[in-house]
């Protein structure tokens, strides 16, 4: 399936395919990004790390690192 | 879903718990209310001065501490913001602190190191090669602690969370610096000296996600941004090791804090008789030399003009 992400931290959209059964935290994986690091939001909703994503999703990755 | 009211969760804790979002706001202002209570960070009569940045740690507290003072006639909180000076970063921080400010009707004193030093950070770090954090550090909790006695504050209150703390404790441990190790904890200081105002960190035991949640919850501030001085330091290097750990074995950073929990009155004790306070020749603040750490830069970066 295919999905739309923003990686706020680099400001890059991007444009994926996934598997069908592609969670939340194979994505993250998959960016090499630890979970413990970021948000994810689907439709500006939090979602948890266990959630499944669908097709078509637009989903955002936002870094929780602090600004000093 | 949330392990008490099955709507969607937003958060999976340490502890594997997961909550929605009304909970989670409940869990997490429950703990830091018993962090302040546990510890006696606030006291009937306190002045609290807050270190805000604008940035979601800084507002996060700067809520709570509101929601705490505003119930009590007895407690003044006002807000102090240290503009170091560093292009395309700070600017949008300080109008998200005076936005929040001026909603939540608190008092915000904004001081510079233009001002105060002459020059901006930014500046200052075409002077020099050292570690832009290290200096900055120490001109910050210079800058704070000058002013937050001038304001006459029994409290310095700043927005330091879980994850800051275990990244100090391993930095300490690692360099040898456990007499530095003492002077943490969710009160700092290991001596009472009238130069220095007591710290108080009420967001102690809250992850750097857990308090970004809240603030993203909240709506407190519109996007999370990173210092551009902030990479590469020894600092970040600790910190992405200590993320690794926690994405493999949750929990990591809780413990290792925890652990110093129980081993600080240990240190403290043992280094009590040790540290000497003096007054800075200089410019009369509290240090443990002739002369202060702020002055010495000054004095270094001066010569290198």
């Amino acid at each position: 399936m295919q999905i739309k992400i923003f990686i706020e931290r680099t400001n890059k959209n991007l444009d994926l395919e996934i598997k069908d059964t592609s969670k939340v935290i194979d994505l993250l994986k998959s960016l090499k990004i630890d979970h413990t690091t970021v948000l994810v939001s689907r439709n500006n909703e939090l979602i948890t790390e266990d959630i499944n994503l669908n097709n078509n999703d637009n989903i955002k990755i936002l870094s929780v690192i602090s600004g000093g | 879903m949330c392990k008490y009211c099955e709507t969607q969760a937003v958060i999976i804790l340490s502890s594997g718990r997961k909550l929605c979002k009304n909970c989670f706001i409940r869990y997490f202002e429950k703990k830091v209310f018993k962090t302040i209570k546990t510890f006696n960070l606030i006291e009937e009569g306190d002045k609290i001065v807050c270190a805000v940045s604008g940035g979601k740690d800084s507002l996060t507290l700067l809520y709570l501490l509101n929601k705490i003072t505003s119930k009590r006639r007895d407690i003044e909180l006002s807000a102090m913001l240290v503009d170091e000076g560093i292009h395309n970063y700070r600017e949008k921080t300080i109008k998200d602190a005076k936005e929040f400010c001026k909603i939540y009707e608190i008092p915000l004193k904004i001081y510079s190191y233009k001002e105060e030093l002459g020059y901006t950070l930014d500046e200052l770090l075409k002077k020099t090669k050292a570690n832009p954090c290290s200096i900055c550090g120490i001109l910050r909790r210079y800058t704070l602690n000058k002013y937050a006695k001038k304001l006459q504050a029994t409290k310095l209150a700043t927005g330091h969370n879980l994850d800051d703390e275990a990244q100090s404790i391993l930095m300490n441990q690692m360099k040898h610096n456990i007499e530095i190790s003492a002077r943490l904890g969710p009160i700092t200081g290991i001596i009472r000296n009238i130069g220095f105002i007591p710290r108080i960190k009420p967001l102690y035991f809250m992850t750097e996600k857990e308090v970004s949640i809240y603030s993203y919850l909240k709506k407190f501030i519109s996007e999370f941004t990173e210092c551009p001085n902030s990479f590469d330091s020894y600092r970040t290097d600790i910190r992405d090791i200590l993320n690794s750990l926690e994405a493999k074995y949750p929990g990591t950073k809780n413990g290792l804090v925890k652990s110093f929990i129980e081993m600080l009155p240990i240190l403290k004790e043992k280094y009590k008789f040790k540290s000497s306070i003096k007054s800075c020749k200089v410019c009369n603040e509290p240090c443990s030399n002739e002369i202060c750490k702020t002055c010495k830069i000054i004095e270094e970066l001066k010569l290198k003009l």
